[in-house]
């Protein structure tokens, strides 16, 4: 085997906030730096991207220091939260941005599926949006040529295909951009999860294709995705990237074990050190929270859990309440309930600790993270903490149903049944 | 393992800077299928759903063409050398629209093709080249209308006596893209981050205009300022289009050596800080 890509060192920063006039003298200030040979004063190093604090500079390193090498015919699953750097990487990788520091070698020709149709003209007929968007993706004229009936044939739209784009329904129109980079043959194939659109069905078919091209052709392929079945069916290969860095890499199913057992130690937060460093702002200071199952062991179904939070209150004198709000992977919320801390302005400054129970076999096994509201009157939001630990509800078989059953709750729910042999 | 030889078939490195005088020409050329495409698309596109078809290209020139007779010919008066108003300013407006076409669009190139920018890799110069290619085939149609215009006032027998200067016609108008062109990177590598100068665009074009023989001829222009449209290195090229096709109009040797010149330097200036522009483009516009 051959390394068909090879990374060193690839870090990419960004500027925070807002491009104006403020930015310009510290554009000023980078040129001469750069100048006099000295380093961009604005990068500094040794800071890890993590968005849920506040860092010191307003540049942000969404990629550090990665090296990793790729070998020829090997299918990559990069996974990892949203904000840990894989889309950045893709970006690299596909040369849509360049890094800030670092250097790759790729040994072939890339293709990116960021997005299906891109450059799909919608005035223009489906053949002559077949021939510029292969354009666009890299394919010379000739080669879509000797492919053209194949991919009418796998987008079924040959009835249309005369017809401008704009008049096709949404389903023709991603099945027709889906077949034009389905028929792309480079040596590296970069597809980012958003592909994964449509229905069940095109998902499939999706997934399907690629598997395909990995296995049958040989080819490489490079997969960012949230998800871990599909990452586990398609990939042989597996990065992990946290905040900007790589943090493990080894076959798909280790590098989605890593992944799912990382996330389940982040249970509990404790601050430690300076209260004015907690995160927070000069009403609300936050020093613990965690999750812990109600028995002994990690949290699942059948064990139900408690949650703790302790914080320090500045606002003496207030109606002071806190709020839960549970949400799961999906974004969906699967309760918000909160408890009032002081009802007669008589909050004081101090630590105040709020805990919660949740019983067992009540939520479905899942990912799932809190985000707290500190309010005052149950009106005014004090102080907000967004995406507070990420947590796992472990599942359990149900009878012979080993896979997670559908659904946020699991709950027992009691049945009465009759029969009758006529209406 | 027949996969090896593919494998090494290309060997691209991605690096934080590239060498600014590196002109990635061999790139440029395996993408000219694209190129191709691109103009194509544009010229399909813009007559798409209409009965006239690429006729409505030459609406523009027309009544720019009666609006100028009106106001500069009869209203205020300027003289155009002897040659038949109509033809003198139809010369002027086709040239010069095809430079300010070619050059606010460049300008806008990293603005208008952000999403196909930030989701695909091409040479980026592939979409600036389309532009002028494809307002290329504007110019051509609209030129055709010129020619008509002046085949009738021959016929009229009008003072017309194009001369052995229009041999020199492709030169010109080679100019005139690359003039636009140059203009047009410079612009979109500038407004990429801060987009000031952007404002200045539109309004700029139009008072330069004014700054170039098009509406007067540079016998008639204004001693005062002879210099300031000497130096407009679109000049020269409108009055040796017109000396070429009319007879009429100035046709110093140095001032045609001048404007190559300056476009040379201009374009390659213009590709050098667009490409430097282009691979982080995506981060700031």
């Amino acid at each position: 085997m051959s390394v068909i890509i090879k990374a060193e060192n690839i870090s990419k920063a960004y500027q925070l906030g807002q491009i104006g006039t403020g930015t310009l003298s510290r554009d000023i200030e980078r040129t001469f730096a750069r100048l006099r040979g000295k380093e961009d004063p604005f990068l500094k190093i040794g800071e890890s991207n993590d968005r849920s604090k506040k860092g010191t500079s307003d540049v942000a390193w969404s990629l550090r220091d990665i090296n990793f090498e790729i070998q020829a015919g090997d299918a990559v699953g990069i996974i990892g939260k949203n904000g840990a750097g894989k889309s950045t990487l893709l970006k690299i990788l596909s040369r849509i941005t360049s890094p800030t520091t670092g250097r790759i070698d790729i040994m072939g020709r890339v293709a990116s599926l960021l997005e299906v149709g891109t450059g799909f003209h919608p005035e223009l007929s489906g053949k002559e949006n077949i021939y510029l968007n292969g354009a666009i993706l890299g394919m010379r004229k000739s080669e879509i040529k000797s492919k053209f009936d194949e991919i009418v044939d796998f987008a079924g739209v040959e009835r249309y295909i005369d017809t401008p784009v704009k008049r096709y329904s949404s389903g023709m129109y991603v099945r027709l951009a889906f077949a034009v980079a389905a028929h792309l043959e480079p040596e590296i194939l970069i597809v980012d999860e958003v592909l994964a659109v449509g229905d069940a069905e095109f998902q499939k078919k999706c997934l399907g294709k690629m598997k395909d091209v990995s296995n049958n052709d040989g080819r490489t392929i490079l997969f960012v995705s949230h998800n871990m079945a599909a990452v586990k069916q398609l990939c042989t290969k597996g990065i992990v990237l946290k905040n900007g860095g790589l943090v493990f890499q080894g076959t798909q199913d280790e590098a989605v074990n890593f992944y799912q057992n990382e996330n389940d130690t982040d249970t509990s937060f404790l601050h430690k050190g300076d209260l004015n460093e907690a995160p927070g702002n000069e009403n609300i200071r936050i020093l613990k929270f965690e999750v812990r199952s109600l028995s002994t062991g990690e949290i699942s179904i059948s064990t139900g859990f408690e949650y703790e939070l302790e914080f320090y209150n500045h606002k003496e004198g207030i109606n002071l309440d806190a709020t839960f709000e549970l949400r799961n992977a999906d974004e969906v919320a699967v309760f918000h309930n909160g408890e009032i801390l002081s009802s007669n302005k008589d909050s004081k400054q101090g630590i105040y600790t709020v805990k919660g129970t949740i019983p067992p076999n009540l939520i479905n096994a899942g990912s799932f993270h809190f985000n707290l509201i500190f309010g005052e009157n149950q009106r005014f939001a004090l102080f907000t903490k967004e995406n507070f630990l990420q947590f796992e509800i472990a599942n359990e078989a149900l009878g012979l149903h080993t896979h997670r059953i559908p659904g946020i709750l699991r709950i027992p729910i009691e049945y009465t049944t009759s029969f009758r042999s006529n209406r | 393992m027949h996969q090896e030889v593919s494998v090494r078939s290309s060997h691209t490195v991605i690096q934080p800077s590239h060498n600014f005088f590196d002109l990635k020409l061999k790139e440029l050329w395996q993408y000219r299928d694209l190129l191709f495409l691109l103009v194509k698309r544009d010229f399909v596109s813009f007559y798409k759903q209409t009965i006239f078809g690429p006729l409505w290209f030459f609406i523009q020139p027309i009544f720019t063409t009666i609006v100028f007779t009106f106001i500069f010919g009869n209203l205020a008066k300027i003289p155009t050398d002897g040659i038949p108003q109509p033809v003198f300013y139809l010369a002027g407006i086709s040239c010069w629209n095809y430079f300010s076409d070619c050059l606010t669009k460049t300008s806008t190139v990293f603005k208008d093709n952000a999403p196909i920018f930030g989701k695909v890799y091409f040479p980026r110069l592939i979409m600036p080249i389309s532009i002028v290619l494809s307002n290329l085939v504007r110019f051509g149609v609209q030129f055709l209308l010129f020619l008509v215009v002046v085949g009738y006032y021959m016929m009229k027998g009008a003072a017309i006596h194009p001369t052995a200067c229009l041999a020199l016609f492709p030169v010109l108008v080679l100019l005139m893209a690359a003039q636009g062109f140059g203009f047009g990177l410079i612009i979109s590598a500038l407004t990429n981050k801060y987009r000031d100068l952007s404002f200045l665009v539109a309004f700029g074009v139009q008072l330069a205009m004014y700054a170039t023989t098009v509406v007067y001829p540079l016998s008639a222009a204004p001693a005062k300022y002879i210099w300031l449209i000497k130096l407009n290195p679109m000049t020269p090229i409108i009055e040796f289009t017109r000396y070429g096709f009319l007879g009429s109009g100035n046709h110093d040797l140095s001032m045609l050596i001048y404007s190559i010149t300056s476009t040379l330097i201009l374009v390659l200036l213009g590709v050098f800080t667009f490409n430097k522009v282009e691979k982080n483009f995506i981060d700031t516009v």
